[in-house]
């Protein structure tokens, strides 16, 4: 092999290296020392978003033989996923140590999942990706097994992993598909069969399971049904890994398998995918609003957001020309960003609101928070205004670019059907709000988080703000990354 | 790029007071908490001072213009400035929230350091809203006034603020929507969110009439207008005192001012086809609203209708499409900022002292608050449009407007006049006048200094509009001539 280039996997590198380091330093260390481990593996993410930092400097390249690159959009993604687990494992800390969680194990499966997910968004080989995706997948089943003694958190496990592993072979299917279509697993070779003028029936047809095994993966309906369950049932220092960084890695997944790959079918796949952003819309805010449960609901409030994910992926191809698709896909990157950040300061606040013995899990137990801890109040309404999309927070640009790639698509009517849709969820992030600063306190304790996760969440606050008011940076930042991309392809 | 600060430190001076408060205000020290408030405010009013004074009432160009580039791959820009339609608003939402901050000092107890934050950051989202030039900044700003808004309706409201403040958001909220997918739209087809290039941009029939349509969702109910005026009645009835003046005196008037700014220059031929449309939704809010505001047994949901009524005077101002009738439409905007700002007041004077709004546990109030009912009286005569009050002025431009335009549609606005004495002073006489009715109102305090001044400003202004409209109809006549000239130009291709 000519062509090995460890240096563009140096970052994988330092994750692999010091995620076992991780492993290591918890089978040596006791009970009492355990906080070292979890500092060091705060530490591996720096070091590994250090390294993202370094190599983002250089040019875009390949290692293996092209199977593995190294792109602007991969840079990115993997960047903002590394924040991601690090913010992450700031708000989880406090909590894992209240609960019989294996703390030590906790980080080191973070870690590797992390790793599974930096693969798939280098991954230019339907091996490589699927690889990357069962390390990702094996790493979450184990994260939300991980209170093996509690009912509810065993019956998640179990649902996510056999749904998880049907989706995965729904995957395997439809990549040993376009094998036989194409004689390749390189996504290269894929898009040139896939641009070739022949009959196309054979690889619609492995098509149809790949966007099954992404819709799975995205949680887009209806193949949603494992994202409450799961959510509400695995400890929230869990379903903080599950609902963010995997999102990242889904939406890789999907630009690399049908962007890249499958190109020549693109009216196929945008045909789904609207079929599946309007269904995600239509159920996810319906079915949010008769959630009583905080996880639940904000499982059906993803559900939603995703459906303004997929609707970003249909408005990039129009008559045949990819001419728009740089603002298209990046609406529904700098989407997914946003819907991570404001997900991180959710489920972090829940996190931190928890005490042990007691998970902040009814919406009615935010009751009063306004009273009882007006800082954290305020942040959960900045984000709650967020998902809904309204200004002056991230998620309203959000959602304006998303539309506006719609509309210039010429899908106005789809772009009218989406504000419906928000205007519905409106009402159900409405009354996290009413809870916390209409209702009275129904317990008069005061929240007091660890100090770091306070910080954390401030942040997190100032930045749905902040972006909110400034997204220009950051937009810019995501339809560059898949022009640069495309360029190179 | 240009850039006068004048604008800039009036929206956001307020707005920074407020996040101060935010960070640091507590409930232990709410004497200092409403210091900084009123601090905060009164700055953020002398800093509007100068926009009025300075500002050239012989042109229609923008002016104290403010250009930055803010996100450049949308092309959208921080772009500010006030024009003759415009520059009083910014004065009055300034003023306005002067007197909410003293009229809720010592009524609120709860949570203060959020109250007067709610109100001072409201108070400059809704400059921005005036100010901004660039259609997404607008829509920011538009939307971003419905978080403080809902948070004081819902918080310091009445027994049914929860209701009320979710009916608020999403009506608002429903309206508005529409209005972003024909922003996104215009913005496709002009590429660029300038509100200029937007009113240069040649549309066919359809387009405008669809962006018209989408347009008219949001402001028609911010205005309200009938038949999406529900929510107001019930904002208004369960919001605390401030909210209501805040909403009564200004945020209604964002609505109004979309029209003049978008809906008549964006869409001159869709306005003028379906002029007849918003004319007869606004006689309808005239007349039929008016006789609903008379059979009301609570003061504030008779005043929440009154003032329905007087805002389906400024629609109808508008779209008659003559200079007297919309530059009157300003003026009754103006004009009923301060009017049924006092009204409210008037009626939370009696609220903090009784804790009752309906009618039937007041009579002979007069006896034992005599000043009071001085004030009240006199806003009850201007709220019906007694000539040398400001509410005379409007109303009496908009009818020599409409007489113009077309008689019976004068004879139908006419009907006002009547309609509005007959409400406002019926339920004056109900509430004031009589022998005391019962021993609560046998043990009310007249008013207090705070309450006087408060008062006595807004009477004094009301007078002034009345006597003096000229500094107002000025400022804003060049304004409002360019603007029926361009909307008598066809913009179809």
């Amino acid at each position: 092999m000519a062509d090995f280039n460890l240096t563009a996997l140096v970052p994988e590198i330092i994750l692999l290296v010091m995620g076992c380091a991780v492993l290591l330093a918890d089978a040596m260390l006791k009970e009492a020392q355990r906080a070292w481990v979890e500092r060091l593996s705060q530490f591996s993410v720096l070091l590994v978003f250090g390294a993202l930092v370094w190599q983002a400097g250089g040019p875009a390249q390949t290692a293996f033989g092209g199977t593995f690159v190294v792109d602007a959009l991969s840079a990115v993604l993997k960047m903002a996923s590394t924040i991601a687990l690090f913010i992450a494992l700031v708000y989880s800390r406090r909590y894992n140590i209240e609960r019989p969680v294996p703390r030590g194990e906790f980080q080191v499966i973070a870690l590797f999942a992390l790793l599974g997910q930096m693969v798939m968004m280098s991954a230019a080989n339907m091996l490589v990706m699927y690889l990357g995706l069962e390390l990702m997948s094996l790493s979450l089943y184990a994260l939300a097994a991980m209170r093996r003694d509690d009912r509810a958190a065993s019956e998640a496990a179990m649902k996510y992993f056999v749904l998880g592993a049907l989706a995965s072979g729904f995957m395997l299917y439809g990549m040993s598909m376009l094998y036989g279509a194409s004689g390749s697993l390189d996504l290269s070779d894929i898009s040139l069969v896939s641009r070739a003028e022949q009959d196309k029936t054979f690889l619609v047809f492995g098509l149809v399971f790949i966007v099954g095994g992404l819709a799975f993966k995205f949680g887009a309906v209806p193949f949603h049904m494992w994202v409450p369950d799961v959510y509400q049932g695995t400890p929230t220092g869990a379903t903080l890994l599950i609902a963010t960084g995997p999102k990242l890695a889904s939406f890789a997944m999907a630009y690399r398998l049908l962007v890249e790959g499958l190109p020549g079918v693109v009216v196929d796949w945008q045909h789904m995918m609207l079929i599946l952003a309007g269904l995600s819309l239509a159920f996810g805010n319906l079915i949010a609003i008769a959630q009583t449960n905080l996880k639940r609901m904000l499982a059906y409030s993803g559900i939603a957001q995703v459906g303004f994910v997929l609707l970003g992926l249909i408005a990039g191809m129009v008559d045949g020309s990819f001419q728009l698709a740089p603002l298209a896909y990046g609406s529904s990157m700098f989407y997914i960003m946003t819907y991570v950040i404001t997900t991180l300061g959710t489920f972090g606040l829940i996190a931190l609101m928890a005490r042990s013995g007691f998970e902040c899990e009814a919406i009615d137990d935010l009751k009063g928070l306004h009273k009882r801890s007006p800082w954290m109040a305020l942040v959960m309404l900045l984000l709650m205004f967020s998902l809904a999309g309204i200004p002056p927070t991230v998620g309203f640009y959000a959602k304006l670019i998303v539309l506006e790639a719609v509309i210039v698509s010429g899908h106005l009517w789809i772009a009218v059907f989406a504000v419906m849709m928000s205007l519905i969820g409106a009402f159900y992030y409405l009354r996290i709000v009413k809870t916390m600063y209409f209702d009275a306190p129904s317990d008069i304790s005061t929240p007091e988080p660890a100090a770091d996760g306070r910080f954390m969440l401030g942040l997190n606050g100032i930045a749905v703000v902040v972006l909110g008011l400034l997204p220009g940076p950051l937009l810019t930042l995501c339809v560059e990354a898949i022009q640069l991309s495309m360029v190179v392809r | 790029m240009e850039s006068h600060l004048l604008l800039t430190a009036a929206i956001w001076v307020p707005i920074a007071f407020g996040l101060v408060l935010l960070a640091f205000g507590n409930d232990r020290s709410p004497g200092i908490v409403r210091g900084i408030a009123l601090v905060g405010a009164v700055i953020g009013f002398l800093v509007t001072l100068p926009v009025i004074i300075q500002f050239d009432s012989s042109t229609a160009e923008m002016q104290f213009v403010e250009k930055r580039i803010w996100i450049d791959l949308l092309d959208a820009y921080y772009h500010l400035g006030v024009d003759g339609l415009s520059v009083w608003f910014i004065v009055l939402t300034a003023f306005i929230t002067v007197i909410v901050v003293i009229a809720g000092w010592e009524v609120i107890e709860e949570n203060v350091a959020a109250y007067m934050a709610s109100f001072l950051i409201l108070s400059g989202l809704m400059i921005g809203v005036f100010t901004a030039l660039d259609g997404l900044l607008f829509y920011v700003f538009f939307e971003a006034t419905l978080i403080p808004m809902y948070v004081i309706i819902g918080v310091w409201g009445g027994p049914r603020r929860v209701y009320a403040a979710f009916k608020f958001f999403l009506y608002t909220l429903a309206g508005s929507l529409l209005t972003l997918v024909a922003l996104i739209y215009l913005y496709l087809s002009a590429g660029s969110f300038q509100i200029t290039d937007w009113h240069a941009l040649p549309l066919s029939m359809q387009e405008q009439v669809l962006i018209f349509l989408a347009l008219f969702a949001a402001f028609a109910v911010k205005v309200p207008m009938w038949p999406v005026h529900t929510w107001l009645p019930d904002a208004h009835v369960e919001a605390p005192t401030g909210g209501s003046v805040v909403l009564a005196a200004i945020m209604l008037k964002l609505g109004a001012y979309g029209f003049l700014r978008f809906s008549l220059p964006i869409a001159p031929d869709a306005s003028q086809e379906l002029g007849w449309l918003v004319i007869g939704l606004s006689l309808t809010a005239v007349v039929y609203i008016g006789l609903v505001a008379l059979v009301q047994s609570d003061m504030k949901k008779l005043v929440a209708y009154s003032s329905i009524a007087h805002m389906g005077f400024v629609t109808l101002g508008f779209f008659m499409f003559n200079q007297l009738g919309m530059q009157g439409a300003i003026i009754q905007m103006i004009s009923h900022g301060f009017i049924s700002g006092a009204m409210f007041l008037c009626i939370g004077v009696l609220y903090d002292r009784m804790h009752s709004r309906e009618i039937a546990s007041y009579g002979g109030v007069v006896n034992t608050m005599p000043k009071f009912a001085a004030f009240f009286l006199f806003f009850s005569m201007a709220n019906a449009g007694l000539p040398a009050t400001s509410g005379f002025v409007g109303e009496f431009m908009v009818l020599l407007g409409a007489v113009s335009f077309n008689p019976w549609t004068a004879f139908a606005a006419a009907v006002t006049l009547i309609l509005g004495a007959a409400y406002s002073l019926w339920m004056y006489k109900r509430v004031v006048f009589g022998p005391i009715a019962n021993e609560d109102v046998a043990k009310l305090k007249d008013i207090n200094a705070r309450e006087f001044v408060i008062l006595a400003l807004l009477a004094l202004l009301t007078l002034w509009m009345g006597f003096q409209p000229k500094p107002f109809t000025d400022v804003t006549e060049v304004s409002v001539s360019a603007l029926l000239e361009h909307v008598s130009v066809s913009k179809i291709k």
